[in-house]
Formats: C-alpha cells, structure tokens, sequence
C-alpha cells in the first residue's frame, strides 16, 4: 500500500463534501448519494426481517411451538419473506453497489437519467412506508408467495396493502433497471467496448434485463389478486370461476427469474474480487460475461418447476426439469472459471476475499441441492419442506449476502474513503460461514426427513435440527450485528483510504477515494483489456 | 438423532436410490471445489514466491470440456429422475380408489364401502391404492413422506396420486401448501394394516350403505332424479317431463360438447356438471341444469360421483 499512500491528495472535493445539508442529500441526483441513500434503507429493511426470522427461530426451539399463536407465527414468516425478497435481495447489490460503481465503472459522470434514478429510490421508501403500515396493521399470513384462493379470498392479513408496497416497489425496479441498460449501451467512455467491460456490468446488464421484462407480469398478477380479493372478481378462485393454479404460473414467470435477479449481482462482485485478490486476469471472461446472459435467458422458461406436483401435465413438467438443469449450466461454468482464476494467482486473504470464497463454497452448495428439486422425482418427495428453504437460503443468503458483503468491504474505501479494521472483517466472514453452516445444513436433513415448510409445530422427532438450526441462527445473527458496528466504526475512526488500496484495475480504482461529484477530472480513454493484472507486479509487492 | 426414513412405499426405495446418486454426485463436485479451492489458497497464497510458470492464455478447450462434462452428468440426472416420475403419476389400473376431500384445516377421507374418517388413512398393505384428491376452500398438499409422495389438493379438481405400501405400520401424513392459520395442524396418520386387518377395520367401520348407495340417496333427496330419471335413465322417461341426459353408462364415454369439443366424461368432468354445469355443457340439451355449488358439499359431490359410475359397471377408467 506503500505506493498509494504518497500520492498527492484529490483537488476536487468529494461526493460526500458536496453540500451537508438533508436537502443536499434528499434532493441529490448524484448515483452515489442515492447509492447511500439505498443502502441506509435495505439495511433497515434487512435488520426487520431479520428481527422478523428471530422470533420464527426461537417458536421452532420446541415442537409445540414457543410462540402460543400460530397466526402471529405464519404472520412472522410472511413479512420476512415478504421483506427480504422485494426489500433487500431484489434491490440489495444493484441499487447500492450497482448504482455506485455502474458509471464509476463505464467512466460516465452519472447514470443516464439521474431524476429517474432518485424516482426510483423516492418509490421504494413509498412502497416500504406502504410495507410498514401493513405491517403494523398486522402483516399478511400468506407467505411471500400469496397463493390463491388463500390471498384471495380466505385470509385475513392484510393482502392488498401488502401487495400494493410490493407493485410499487416493482416500479422503482423498473426504473432501475431501464437506467442501467440505457447507461450501459450509451455512457461508456471512449474504448469501453462491450469486451473491456468488467463483467460486474455484464451481470448488472443481465439483471437489469431481467428486472425489465419480468416485473410488468408481477405488477400485472398482483393487480389480479387485489381485484378478486376486493371486487370478487373470479380469477384464480373456481368457486367464482377462476383457475387456482393460474396464479402460480403468472407468479413465477416472475418469481423465478427474480431469484436470477437476486444471484447475478453477486456473481458479478465475485467475477471482481477474485482477479484483484489473486492479482490475475479473469479466467474465461468471454464466457463468465455471456453465462450471465445466458442464465438471464433462460431463467424466463423455467417457472414450472414450482408446480411439479400441483397438478400440471406430465409433459410441461419434463420440459421444465430439463429447462431447469439447463440453467444450471451457466451457474457450474462459472464456478469453475473463478477456481481457474486463482490457479497460479497470487492470492491475498482480505475480507473480501473471503466472502468471496465463502461465496463460491456456498453457491455451490445451493446450485448442488438445486438439481435435486430441479429432478422430478426426487421433488415430489422434496418439495416443499425444509430441503427446499435449505436450498434457496444457500444461494440467497449464503450466496447473495455474502457477495453483497464482499462487495461492501471490497469498494467500502472507494465509497466512504475510509478502510475497515481488516481483523473484524475476517473475524466476521468466519463467523457468517459457520453460524450460516450451522443455521441451514440441519434442515436439508429435516427436510429430507419430511418436515414441512411453514408449520408452526411439528412432531418431535425434527427437534435435534431445529435446535441445532436455531443455535445457529443465534451465531449468523452476530456475524450479521458484526459488520454493521465496525463498519459504522470506521466512517469516524477509520484510516483514511487510498485511491487505489487493492491495486486492482477497473476505472473507479483511477479516481480519487472518495470519488469528486463529477466522478474523473477528464474523461477517462480506455486502453488496456479488463483485469489486466500484471504478475510481476504482485511479486514486486510482495518481495 | 434420526437420520433415515422409513421406506414403507414400493415407490421409496427407487426414490431413495435417486436421492444417493444426487448426494453422491454432490459429494464428489464439493470435494472438487473446496478441494481446488483449498489447494490453490495455500499453494498460490501471495506470499509464496515459488514460480508459477506459464499462465494459460487459450481458454476455450477447457471450458467447452467442462461445459460437455457437465451437461452430461445433468442430462444423466434428468432422465432418471423423470422416468421414475412419470411412473410415479401414471395411476395403475385395478387400484383401489379411495377420496380425500381437503379443507380448512382437516383431512376427511371416504372409502368406497362408504366408511369415513378424518385426519387419517387406513390402507391395505401390498394393494395398489388411488387416492382422487380435491379441496373445498384453499390449495393443500397431500403428503406421506415414508412413501415418497406428495400432490396438491386443489379446489376445483380432481387430482390422483397412487402408492403402494409395503410395510404395515403408522406413518405421517401432512399437508404441505400453506393453508392458513391451522396448516400445521392439518396432519394426520397413514395406518398401513395386513390385508385381513384391513378387512376387519370395514366391517368394523361399517357404514350405512357403499358410497355410491349413498350416492343414490342424494341423487334423489336433491332432485337430480326429477330430471335425469330414477336410475339416471334420462329425461325422456315417463317419469320426467324435463329433457335431461341419461348417466347410466356415461362414466368413461366419449361426450360431445356445446362447442365441439369431445371429453370422457371421468370424475372431474361429472364433478364439473355438477358444480358449474356451464363450464363443460353437453351438445343437443337445453341450458337448464342448475349449479349445486354451495348446495352440495365436496364429500356429497364424491358419493354422486360414485353413484353415477356405479350406473355403469362394465367400463373402468
């Protein structure tokens, strides 16, 4: 780090001296104040469902269940989902990281339409205020997933203002994501063709496709139940003559290339971290870049795997399974193109790193129990059980969260311009890992031994796991607490970064930490292929 | 600690050899990615200066190798897993049928001798067993773990699902899809008993009349007769003045509908006519026949259902 400490300091000021006042930051267009401003509130979002999932835990430490009601208990369950699916995974890695480093990243001064940019954050802190009426009315009991006749016509939460927070928040996805696309194809600098794109853009790229297309039909499906819950207007209720199973089709023509939502951003942050920790190029660039593509495609034709057992025809369930392992190719591709990446690297064990890699074991684990719901015969035992909440936490929280925490540490210095105490960050990685471990394992085993998803008791003999699970939730919470103080910590105390502390390349390592308002002094001329790490030069640190 | 679960279907020890080969196969992909992972943290760590050598610059040949390899043992997986699928939801003929009616939050099962029970399911070992599956309010699911099963229980419609059990004993049955506030507690017991226990649990259970003699009950008490005629001969009896379709020997023929349109009248469909008459009509009939949803009960629907197979005997489904 010797090297980057002697440069002179920045002559512009900084995004974060550029005015102090609420209405500075209220009122800001700037993509890296609404970066700020979206990550202050997923991180509230993300400590609700948190607290949400505490209470689940602590009712499932005993069979008859802690918690006396089991509608207060369905009701917990719900807006966890409810909150950290549309609340933090959706928006987590682009809205924050993505909005940061997007224009950083192309060399633009900003995205291409920076009012729609702060739309898009003014829509989602409606949506969430929309969310926390609802939730302070009394939540809804129904699961993230709002089936019908049940959301419909049978519960009693409060459905409609919950779906309503959800279209809404929909919207500020949309908005998002037209952003990016726009920005992506309009604003790179001179020389930035598509190839010397780091592929975190073409992950943000895939996403923001996917955000496009699919969240209209959220909106359009939601809009539906709203109707047949409020007007009785027969949609997905046969007794007033609608298809129960019409809803699950139209939801997850959605839902499911939302979990590709959810996944590419971190893959993205992983395809970065990996090259600058072992100071070596990319493995494979081309196809990890068109494996995000590709899962983005693709990930639209696999919605029926759901409904292996609802009902549907034989024949859609054969296509859809084969479909489902399909896109589980890309995922496998660029598995081994990040352990191709490290091979004869000089690899550094920084926290990012190690989210990083705790990122890959954990996918792995996730994408692995994905082909056995993704086999038809093996979901029919499977489905809906605890394998299956394994499963999806693996690589939603396992996955996800941990690339969105590698992602921090790793560009934390660029945005707040100040390091981390790095022993914390370690510590906190490790202890993510195992509490994650000790959280998620025993219930694939639960699962596999038959008990349900969502049930508030349960026979005694799924105990063992649920404690073990419970236990480890207790550590995960910690691990999570962690982060959050010493990161706080650092704003204040921190030592103050340099403009490139990493050596890694890209061009938001180029200008000052933390970057003017302007984001570089000229616009920067690209030249050299991405992940141009140079060997010797690690060797050179090093010696 | 209970690690394993009982295999009491002929379906479970197929679907437990499946499940090996996914966590074998697992197993041996995590221990070639931690592995590698492991291996290249320590022995490429920054601060060994050993030489590396030569970087490869064309990457293809590999990935197109991995590529393949994967899609290979994918590929494997799939056809595996779906050719026991699609024999797992392919209903064998000569099962005995048994119904299950789903609703908040209980299980009420009805044998064809017309016994009943609730939140549980006596079974004879080593017979194949139909279950017709439907629901009266939500979406529930139907599922016996040591058996491997699991179906939805839709409103609406009739789902099948069939097992074989081969273990005599008492085993767990849940509901799966989230039904509302008492959806835990919508289990109940399979109880797996030798063929002459099972017998005796009948005749012990014995109700009044089969399921389709109940069945002719209700197509009399509802007026049903008034128009199909009194063993369901059809309207152009003596006895009826209204034109009605005859149902003796409908179940299982070929119908021709208002549009065109030609079904087999099975389960679903008569369950169909019953419940909403304008959604399947049959051709050459006037629009008369009055909708019995909220009239009949779901369990009341079966025992016509049963009533009208039972009209003709010589063709099974």
């Amino acid at each position: 780090m010797s090297v980057a400490e002697i440069e002179a300091p920045a002559t512009a000021e900084s995004y974060l001296e550029d005015g102090y006042t609420l209405r500075s930051w209220l009122l800001t267009t700037d993509h890296k104040r609404i970066a700020i401003l979206y990550m202050l509130t997923i991180t509230i979002f993300f400590f609700i469902g948190g607290i949400a999932i505490s209470f689940v835990r602590y009712n499932l430490l005993e069979p008859q269940g802690m918690i006396r009601s089991a509608e207060t208990y369905n009701r917990l369950f719900s807006m966890h989902g409810v909150v950290m699916v549309w609340f933090f995974l959706v928006p987590a890695v682009p809205v924050t990281l993505g909005n940061f480093l997007l224009p950083l990243m192309i060399g633009a001064r900003d995205l291409a339409f920076p009012r729609i940019n702060l739309l898009s954050w003014y829509l989602f802190v409606i949506a969430g205020c929309v969310l926390l009426v609802a939730l302070y009315a009394g939540g809804v009991d129904t699961g993230w997933t709002f089936y019908t006749p049940l959301s419909s016509l049978y519960s009693k939460g409060h459905v409609a203002l919950a779906a309503v927070a959800v279209i809404i928040t929909g919207f500020s996805s949309i908005a998002t994501g037209l952003n990016f696309i726009v920005s992506i194809h309009r604003l790179r600098a001179p020389g930035m063709t598509w190839y010397k794109m780091p592929v975190f853009l073409w992950s943000l790229y895939s996403t923001s496709v996917i955000m496009v297309l699919a969240t209209p039909v959220l909106a359009m499906t939601l809009l539906l139940l709203t109707f047949e819950r409020i007007f009785h207007v027969g949609m997905f209720d046969p007794t007033i003559g609608g298809d129960p199973l019409l809803f699950q089709h139209l939801f997850w023509f959605y839902s499911h290339p939302a979990v590709y939502i959810m996944i590419l951003p971190g893959m993205g942050v992983v395809s970065e971290i990996i090259p600058a920790f072992s100071s070596k190029q990319l493995f494979g660039y081309k196809f990890v870049a068109w494996c995000s593509v590709a899962i983005a495609v693709i990930s639209f034709l696999v919605w029926g795997h759901h409904m292996f057992v609802t009902g549907q025809s034989v024949y859609s369930a054969l296509v859809f399974s084969i479909l489902s392992f399909a896109v589980a190719v890309p995922s496998a591709i660029k598995i081994f193109n990040w352990l191709g990446t490290m091979h004869k690297g000089y690899i550094r064990f920084d926290s990012p790193m190690l989210y990083a890699l705790g990122f890959i074991g954990l996918f792995t684990m996730g994408g692995l129990t994905g082909l056995y719901v993704a086999t038809l015969a093996a979901d029919v035992h499977l489905h809906d059980t605890y394998f299956v909440v394994a499963h999806f936490h693996y690589v939603m929280v396992g996955g996800m969260v941990s690339a969105y925490f590698a992602g921090l540490h790793f560009w934390w210095p660029k945005i707040t311009g100040r390091m981390y105490p790095e022993m914390w960050g370690r510590a906190a990685a490790l202890i993510i890992f195992v509490g994650f471990n000790l959280t998620f394992f025993p219930q694939y085993i639960v699962g596999y031994l038959g008990m349900p998803r969502r049930y508030h008791t349960y026979p005694p003999e799924f105990q063992v796991w649920n404690v073990l699970s419970s236990a480890g939730a207790a550590v995960l919470a910690v691990g999570y607490l962690l982060p959050l103080l010493y990161l706080t910590w650092s704003l204040l105390k921190g030592k103050q970064a340099s403009t490139n502390p990493w050596h890694a390349t890209g061009l938001e390592w180029q200008t000052p930490s933390p970057p003017p308002t302007e984001n570089f002094e000229t616009t920067p001329t690209v030249t050299e292929p991405p992940y141009n790490y140079l060997p010797a030069e690690a060797l050179d640190r090093h010696a | 600690m209970k690690f394993w679960l009982a295999q009491a279907s002929t379906s479970a020890p197929e679907s437990d050899y499946l499940m090996l080969a996914l966590v074998l196969a697992s197993i041996a992909i995590l221990i070639l990615v931690f592995g590698l992972m492991l291996i290249y943290a320590f022995k490429y760590r920054a601060t060994n200066r050993m030489d590396r050598g030569q970087i490869m610059k064309k990457t293809w040949r590999l990935e197109i190798a991995w590529t393949i390899a994967t899609m290979a043992v994918f590929f494997g997986l799939f056809v595996w897993g779906a050719d026991l699928y699609v024999r797992l939801f392919r209903p064998p003929a000569g099962a005995l049928q048994i119904y299950v009616v789903g609703k908040q939050w209980m299980w009420k099962i009805q044998h064809e001798g017309g016994q009943r029970e609730i939140n549980s399911l006596h079974v004879p070992v080593g017979r194949k067993i139909q279950l017709l599956l439907t629901s009266e309010d939500v979406i529930h699911d139907f599922a016996v773990p040591a058996f491997r099963i699991k179906h939805d229980v839709l409103p609406g419609r009739y789902e099948s699902l069939w097992f074989e059990a081969t273990m005599p004993g008492t085993y767990h049955l849940f509901c799966n899809q989230l039904c509302g506030t008492g959806h835990s507690r919508m289990v109940g017991e399979v109880v797996v008993m030798s063929g002459a226990d099972y017998e005796n649990w009948l005749a012990a259970n014995g109700a009044a009349g089969t399921l389709a003699e109940q069945g002719k009950i209700l197509f009399m008490r509802n007026g049903c007769s008034g128009c199909h005629g009194s063993n369901g001969a059809g309207g152009n009896q003596s006895n009826s003045t209204v034109p009605a379709p005859p149902l003796a020997g409908l179940y299982g023929s070929p119908v021709t509908l208002v549009d065109g349109q030609v079904v087999i009248a099975d389960d679903g469909y008569i369950h169909d006519c019953i419940l909403t008459p304008e959604k399947r009509r049959v051709a050459s009939y006037p629009p008369i026949m009055p909708s019995f949803s909220g009239i009949l009960s779901e369990d009341d629907v079966l025992k016509l259902v049963a009533y009208i197979k039972s009209l003709a005997p010589e063709k099974q489904l």
